[in-house]
């Protein structure tokens, strides 16, 4: 398991380059990343700044991968989360699962997008052209955790 | 009892308090001390503590790393953390 919190860019082909070789049995990889908009409510949005919990994220982010861990039977897992100052098109986080198959890699990496979302201490504060603002949490974000309460793997 | 907030986002900003070091007496109050007591607590400071801790914004507090209700207990040096909903991802 790998975590990693950075102000840097990340380079999604070497990540997941890395991960196929951790393992020969390697079937599948799934990978999601998510980017920083242009638009958000409407407006033109020209900054975005990440901020986080230093100590508490790391640990956050590991026990959510324990978490799918004991659901679903997958190799290996990794997330870069960047913090700091970004802009429109830039990277914003890179999860990936290996497994020996694809069905099992891609709940997995749902499941941990979905509690990073929710869990992990990060708050994204935007520059608009009215100005700053801290982004509001969005219920859809808390409904798509729930719904992993209903399931069984 | 000593124990240490950190403050983050919009909680930051508007309390302009990143951290801080709070000593409170060891008495009954401090022994019974859980993160909705902290927060009535800090709330007395001035009304703007008492509009970002105990008002429409909703806080997430956490003891050690770990994400708490407001029923959890803190005791002598925890740290504690004050934060709103998180926006990651």
């Amino acid at each position: 398991m790998t975590v990693r919190v950075q102000t840097e860019d990340f380079d999604v082909g070497f990540e997941l380059n890395q991960l196929r070789h951790v393992r020969k049995d390697t079937g599948a990889i799934v990978s999601f990343v998510g980017q920083v908009r242009d638009l958000n409510d409407g407006d033109t949005v020209t900054r975005l700044t990440l901020e986080h919990y230093p100590g508490m994220t790391e640990k956050a982010l590991e026990g959510i991968i324990n978490q799918a861990k004991t659901r679903w039977n997958f190799f290996d897992a990794l997330i870069i989360h960047r913090v700091g100052s970004l802009k429109p098109t830039d990277q914003i986080v890179l999860v990936a699962v290996s497994g020996a198959h694809r069905v099992e890699a891609f709940k997995a990496c749902e499941f941990i997008m979905d509690f990073l979302k929710t869990e992990a201490p990060f708050w994204k504060k935007e520059v608009t052209q009215d100005g700053e603002r801290w982004l509001e949490a969005k219920q859809s974000d808390d409904l798509a955790r729930e719904r992993w309460a209903k399931t069984i793997a | 009892m000593k124990i240490k907030i950190f403050y983050f986002a919009r909680l930051k900003e508007t309390l302009k308090f990143s951290t801080e070091d709070l000593e409170l007496p060891d008495d009954a109050f401090a022994q019974a001390l859980t993160i909705l007591k902290l927060k009535a607590l800090l709330a007395k400071r001035s009304d703007v503590w008492q509009q970002m801790l105990l008002g429409k914004l909703k806080v997430r507090g956490a003891i050690n790393h770990e994400l708490v209700d407001d029923n959890a207990k803190i005791v002598d040096g925890d740290e504690v953390a004050f934060f709103p909903p998180v926006t990651g991802g």
